[in-house]
């Protein structure tokens, strides 16, 4: 099966848009997290924090308007909202660390069953290790959600029973968002809370590395 | 009198010697203090320890002090980014070192520095290889790692206005280290676009309070990083 089945990256996004209320402070990942914050529902106001010093950050800038000093963690020039807020390192690692930040939404490498999340290195000899600010987002961030193709570009599974490339941190991931379904990381490991249009339930356990269960909403299908 | 300014990058850098542990603020390009590594670099210093959040893109800045092979070892988060060649090559050949840190604990660990905290238990990095041969200690029921403080020896830090005290202030995100660095070096040596008399900061917007500054040099007109990398420039 293609990994490109279900729904498009802009779906995805606007999949996750949905399951943030109203009001959250939220983080976006690098890459297709930026995505969600064009899909957030109508009459719901969400607080963007970026990690390099920033509460309220705005649309991107017109490019003749992109200031060098006003960035995001992906180091691109964003804009800043009215009622924004600029502060130095600690105290945006303290919005993290400390629990304040209600969601941040991730991208994945590989998930473990017991929600163990691996997003920075493949351990590769010669690779060149860099973490950022991964290691504190899941480990203070109150809810975890992870956006992500379902299986690699080569057709692998990316949620297996164990992690084999380095973790990111463990037991950390609340829900996954890929292209096929939508998937809680509980106690009983993967359990499927909503499926794309015209994926079943047997394409996505095809596509899985770990036994997949099914959530109440779903027991129809 | 205090008058913390001096009159050149130069006089500003004089002092620092080879071995030295340097902060160098900034986040990429916002914040970075261009032109006092630049200073750096004519200067001479080698066998450097640089604690920065990255290694710096094309040919200037801190990628030049990294080409110019001043930079013994690396203690940052995230090594790589767009046009960042030059440690990447080194960092391969073997030929430079790394202390690969967690964003917020890089973080914390400075601020901790600064303010006389030796060292601090964190969830950060837990179950990682990050934690490996660091202590753990359980708290609320929870693993968490002990981190050590970090000091260094001196700071390299852009700001935008600074008075004679030292006060500061700064534009946007170039805020980022700034800050914090200040509190944890024995030496903070900032450039700021502009001076200004004592007051004209207002004293509830003053962002970092003097007595963290050693040294303010006015660079009116820093140049972007990005703007230079897209010249293809390079240092010296």
């Amino acid at each position: 099966m293609s990994s490109q089945s279900g729904w498009t990256r802009e779906q995805m996004a606007a999949r996750v848009a949905v399951d943030i209320p109203d009001g959250s402070y939220v983080n976006l990942g690098i890459g297709m997290p930026e995505l969600v914050a064009q899909f957030v529902p109508k009459g719901r106001e969400l607080v963007y924090h970026v990690e390099n010093g920033l509460l309220g950050m705005g649309p991107d800038p017109e490019p003749d308007a992109a200031d060098p000093d006003l960035i995001n963690a992906g180091k691109k020039p964003v804009t800043a909202i009215p009622g924004a807020a600029f502060f130095h390192h600690a105290d945006s690692f303290t919005m993290i660390r400390g629990g304040h930040i209600d969601v941040c939404v991730l991208g994945a490498m590989q998930i473990a069953s017991s929600g163990d999340l691996a997003n920075w290195s493949t351990g590769a000899e010669g690779a060149i290790p860099a973490v950022g600010g991964a290691m504190d987002l899941v480990a203070g961030v109150r809810t975890v959600l992870v956006l992500t193709q379902h299986t690699t570009k080569t057709g692998e599974p990316k949620l297996l029973e164990r992690c084999t490339y380095p973790l990111t941190g463990k037991a950390c991931v609340d829900r996954i968002y890929t292209n096929l379904a939508v998937i809680d990381v509980t106690e009983q490991g993967f359990v499927v809370v909503d499926l794309a249009p015209g994926v079943s339930l047997d394409e996505v356990r095809a596509a899985t590395g770990a036994p997949v269960g099914v959530g109440p909403a779903l027991q129809h299908v | 009198m205090i008058d913390k300014q001096v009159e050149s990058l130069e006089a500003a850098v004089a002092d620092i010697h080879d071995g030295a542990t340097i902060m160098i603020g900034g986040f990429g390009e916002a914040g970075s203090p261009i032109e006092l590594i630049h200073a750096l670099i004519d200067q001479g210093a080698r066998e450097l320890t640089v604690v920065n959040n990255n290694t710096g893109s094309g040919g200037v800045g801190l990628a030049a002090l990294i080409q110019n092979r001043r930079v013994r070892k690396m203690i940052c988060s995230y090594p790589r980014t767009a046009n960042s060649t030059v440690f990447p090559e080194l960092y391969r050949a073997g030929e430079i070192e790394l202390e690969l840190v967690p964003q917020g604990t890089l973080a914390e660990r400075i601020r901790a520095g600064g303010a006389g905290i030796p060292a601090f238990y964190t969830a950060t990095a837990v179950g990682t290889v990050l934690e490996e041969g660091k202590e753990v200690r359980r708290f609320d029921g929870k693993d968490h790692v002990l981190e050590h403080g970090l000091r260094a020896d001196f700071a390299l830090v852009k700001a935008r206005r600074a008075d004679r005290y030292g006060n500061l202030d700064y534009s946007k995100t170039t805020r980022n280290f700034g800050p914090i660095m200040c509190t944890a070096a024995a030496c903070s040596i900032v450039q700021a676009e502009e001076l200004v008399a004592p007051g004209d900061i207002d004293p509830e917007c003053v962002v970092t309070p003097g007595i963290f500054v050693d040294r303010v040099v006015v660079v009116a007109d820093p140049a972007h990083e990005s703007h230079l990398v897209k010249e293809g420039r390079t240092y010296p």
